[in-house]
């Protein structure tokens, strides 16, 4: 089904973003948004908006019923879910093709797969793609768990089967410490969740955050390279590029086509992320998990490719084929994202939202930012914080990095603390620059530079 | 926690204003199923937890800087707030 008209069923930078696509298809856009949005940048560029409901998510972005009903109302013929919010919830995948519409994504049944930890496993597994060496499921008694974290091999994570986002996990570095931490895991599960089961794992220490773009029209799957996010911090990312600086080109086509095998076992239609660990000393990679929806660092890999990711997911959601073949996608250059936050990375990271005062936005040559400011813009306090990415291309990554520099240099956001010092910081660490980073390496830095990073925001930047 | 002082409701020894040192929402339990922080009449310490703020999918506790009884809340469980509202009173005793 041709699209016509687009509801943008989100907010902030991305809801800008799926905007501009849509509009260069020749859509009509209609922004849902929720009351405290009514002010923003996507709901004054949208040719239409429709208000969903009040501030907190719950009663607006999360709410399945207002969004459908703001889609009848509007005559929108397709819904763009964006990330987060309901971009992976199968009911109202579900719901929104129920109601004759299109949802700009995978079906209900694929994202409902790949939202269950175990199931996604086993499925890459079939597709002959690399899990985390683990228990199969369920571990039972601690003498069994013993054994198999034996074969498995320590340091091994024991997770909260119903846990998840990071909660619930402990790490035993060997043998003998294991019986006493299963046991207080398990406590700990049982406490948190209501359910005491564990299930097992390797810990790769060390490890790299790499992960894989894909596409697929639901009968021809392709990759758009790799990206690389391993400067997180509390398990979200702060800067992300492509290529990653960590692979040679074996690896890579090795990683690029794993990705595209578990697209095409489950038939996959969209826009879609493969998510891996990289153990760099053993040049190995492990499938972590699937997103299966457009994700906020894409616009590295439409730098590195000049593949328009968002136009291309609406484009297989009216129903058309995949407009690139595989030959066809090359890589050139090198480009890096960072996240500009509302917050303050000098004080611990505390969330400043505010009014948006002086506003300059970095430009020039292989300079893009993904944003959803303008001056006198009040930033409501309901969510995240991503005020915008910058993002720079250049044609080798130490080029990229000092463009990286010059742009963030450029960037003004008067009235409110963001994390732009942090990135002019980090473009001068030496480990950055190398490009010799783990997932654990940002927050470790972090504690032993936090003095610098209050010094830096005392002598005014 | 940093609160400014506001001249046109100064705080008396005896009446102590709690204001909000962020935006956001506003909870006086610690979760859903749990009972609130503080009811009107308890006895406050400082650094005793009176609620807490959300504000962008962010937690932060509101932390008393003063002794004394809960006098009362001046906002309500899940009530949206603005940075520098009062929250609470708590009066010396």
């Amino acid at each position: 089904m041709a699209i016509g008209k687009l509801l943008i069923a989100n907010r902030g930078e991305i809801a800008v973003r799926i905007i501009r696509a849509a509009r260069e298809l020749g859509m009509a856009t209609v922004q849902a948004h929720s009351d405290a949005d009514a002010d923003s940048l996507a709901v004054r560029m949208a040719d239409e908006a429709v208000e969903i409901g009040p501030g907190p998510a719950r009663s607006s972005y999360l709410d399945i019923e207002a969004v459908l009903e703001a889609a009848r109302t509007a005559g929108a013929d397709a819904i763009h879910p964006g990330y987060g919010f309901l971009a992976e919830n199968a009911e109202f995948a579900d719901a929104v093709e129920a109601g004759g519409l299109v949802f700009v994504g995978p079906s209900g049944d694929v994202i409902r797969q790949m939202g269950d930890k175990a199931t996604a496993r086993q499925i890459a597994q079939d597709a002959g793609v690399r899990t985390v060496p683990g228990s199969c499921g369920r571990v039972g008694d601690v003498r069994t768990a013993t054994s198999i974290a034996e074969r498995i091999g320590f340091p091994v994570m024991l997770k909260a089967a119903a846990g998840g986002g990071g909660r619930g996990i402990r790490i035993a570095g060997n043998a003998d410490e294991f019986p006493g931490i299963a046991a207080q895991a398990a406590a700990e599960a049982e406490a948190a969740f209501g359910d005491g089961g564990l299930y097992l794992e390797r810990a790769v220490e060390k490890a790299r955050h790499i992960e894989v773009q894909i596409l697929g029209d639901g009968k021809k799957f392709i990759h758009c390279f790799e990206r690389e996010c391993s400067l997180q911090r509390r398990r979200q990312k702060l800067w992300e590029e492509a290529p990653s600086p960590a692979l040679d080109e074996e690896v890579r086509r090795k990683l690029c086509r794993s990705a595209v095998a578990l697209a095409a076992s489950v038939g996959y239609r969209g826009a879609g992320t493969v998510e891996y660990l990289y153990d760099e000393r053993q040049g190995a990679f492990y499938f972590i998990e699937m997103n299966t929806r457009i994700q906020v660092e894409h616009p590295v890999t439409e730098c590195i490719t000049g593949i328009d990711l968002v136009a291309e997911m609406i484009r297989i959601g009216g129903g058309e084929p995949l407009s690139i073949e595989q030959d066809r996608v090359a890589a050139r250059g090198h480009a890096i994202e960072v996240r500009i936050n509302a917050e303050d990375p000098a004080n611990r990271f505390m969330p400043s939202p505010g009014v948006v005062g002086d506003l300059r936005i970095p430009g020039g040559p292989g300079v893009r930012f993904d944003h959803m400011l303008y001056e006198g813009y009040e930033i409501p306090p309901f969510y995240d914080s991503l005020l915008g990415k910058l993002i720079v291309w250049a044609d080798t990554r130490p080029k990229a990095i000092d463009r990286l520099k010059r742009a963030v240099g450029e960037l003004r956001i008067g009235g409110l603390k963001t994390t732009a010092p942090l990135f002019l910081a980090l473009a001068d660490a030496e480990p950055v620059r190398t490009g010799r980073v783990h997932t654990g390496w940002l927050e470790a830095w972090l504690d032993a530079n936090a003095g610098a990073l209050s010094e830096q925001a005392g002598n005014g930047s | 926690m940093n609160e400014k002082a506001d001249p046109a409701q100064a705080d008396t020894p005896d009446r102590r204003e709690v204001r909000a040192m962020l935006p956001g929402t506003f909870y006086r339990k610690p979760a859903p199923d749990q009972p609130n922080y503080k009811d009107p009449g308890d006895t406050v310490s400082a650094g005793d937890v009176l609620g807490l703020i959300e504000v962008m999918k962010t937690f932060h506790q509101v932390i008393s800087e003063h002794d004394g009884t809960l006098g009362a809340f001046l906002v309500d469980n899940e009530d949206p707030i603005k940075a520098s509202q009062v929250l609470a009173v708590i009066e010396e005793g």
